[in-house]
């Protein structure tokens, strides 16, 4: 193994550049560097202005989604290794407006998940039963919903997803993931909340089952399958609605 | 241009191709998935025809069967067979993400979807085959 790789990184700095441009860094490869390993490397030894997003290092906070050579991916998760002997080509999140080098803007996501309602919407007014109250639930129940929450917010998806990026209004993979999630707990009552804002235009009808979003998610949280189940319940919403009585909906 | 924090930023809007769909296999496959849907349909019109022109006479029904084996309708059907294979594989993949089938508290796993597919499909055709060739 050569024992350096080279990172070509996109650079943009809004204060002097027009536009992104590639700047190359030689790091050391060592067999359990990730890409964030590099990128540090670079920051602490060879250039500080580089700019980018990280915190955990262990893929549970969801900051360092970059494209690598072409690819979202979460940086901590992605090893050099398999990209020697190099050059590694290393981008900002697609979709999304760069702020600078990697660092890009989540304003749009930020706005657009408090819309889902991503929290336990309860049947009955929780504020005043006591602290040590549990709300029992079965294994199967816990099942029905687990593999959604498991989202880490990191905007793989959005990354993916050519519906975002060519429509911006569209509401996305990991609030409508999100929204799922919340649906399915036994201890929940929002469906029809979240169902009013999913049917909109901008919601899940805006999804063409591209499943890319599915692909690149480093949780397996399968948003692709959150969305074509939300088609499902709005679909039948709509014949219910069509074919019942007002009472009976 | 974007208010944050009292400092303006200048964000960098990059823009998504035309092409967006050659730069990866996945979203090509896609495309072509969405594509075949065109075939689709030019297979129900020509069934269609075919229906049509046997329901009519004898020398219509003939006059369709030299209509189909002329040679570009020949090529247009092998083409179209083909977007219809692609059609029904890729949507079978996909079937069991929109379809989450839970029994006795557990999701059914995908490949036993999938498998309940092809059976339909063999099913279905086999019965079809018989009836033409009775």
């Amino acid at each position: 193994m050569a024992d350096s790789i080279r990172l070509r990184v996109s650079r943009y700095r809004p204060e002097t550049d027009a536009g992104p441009h590639w700047q190359e860094y030689d790091v050391p490869l060592r067999k359990d560097w990730t890409v964030l390993d590099g990128l540090n490397h670079v920051k602490n030894e060879v250039d500080t202005t580089l700019s980018f997003r990280w915190s955990c290092r262990m893929g549970i906070c969801g900051s360092c989604g970059m494209t690598i050579d072409g690819e979202p991916k979460l940086a901590c998760g992605t090893f050099l290794s398999d990209y020697a002997p190099g050059p590694v080509p290393i981008e900002p999140l697609a979709n999304f407006p760069v702020i600078r080098d990697l660092v890009v803007d989540l304003t749009d996501f930020m706005q657009k998940l408090p819309r889902v309602k991503p929290w336990i919407i309860p049947k009955e007014d929780h504020s005043n039963v006591e602290p040590d109250v549990e709300f029992l639930q079965t294994p199967g129940q816990l099942d029905a919903y687990q593999q959604f929450s498991a989202c880490i917010n990191c905007m793989l998806c959005y990354s993916a997803c050519p519906v975002y990026g060519l429509d911006p209004e569209f509401i996305g993979p990991a609030a409508i993931a999100l929204a799922e999630r919340y649906d399915l707990d036994s201890r929940d009552v929002g469906n029809r909340q979240r169902l009013d804002v999913l049917i909109e235009h901008d919601g899940v009808w805006g999804c063409t089952f591209v499943g890319e979003c599915t692909r690149v998610c480093p949780k397996h949280v399968d948003p692709a399958s959150a969305i074509q189940r939300y088609k499902l319940k709005a679909a039948l919403q709509t014949v219910k609605a069509f074919l019942l009585p007002r009472g009976a909906r | 241009m974007t208010q944050s924090g009292g400092t303006e930023l200048r964000l960098y809007r990059p823009r998504v191709s035309t092409w967006w769909w050659t730069r990866k296999r996945t979203y090509f496959v896609f495309v072509m998935r969405e594509l075949s849907s065109i075939f689709v349909a030019w297979f129900v019109v020509f069934l269609l025809l075919f229906v049509f022109a046997v329901g009519r006479s004898e020398a219509a029904y003939q006059r369709f069967l030299d209509w189909a084996s002329s040679p570009w309708v020949v090529v247009l059907n092998v083409v179209t067979l083909a977007f219809v294979l692609l059609h029904t594989v890729t949507w079978f993949a996909v079937t069991p993400q929109a379809m989450a089938v839970r029994v006795m508290d557990r999701t059914v796993p995908s490949f036993h979807i999938i498998a309940g597919q092809y059976t339909g499909l063999v099913v279905v055709s086999a019965f079809v085959l018989w009836l033409v060739t009775r």
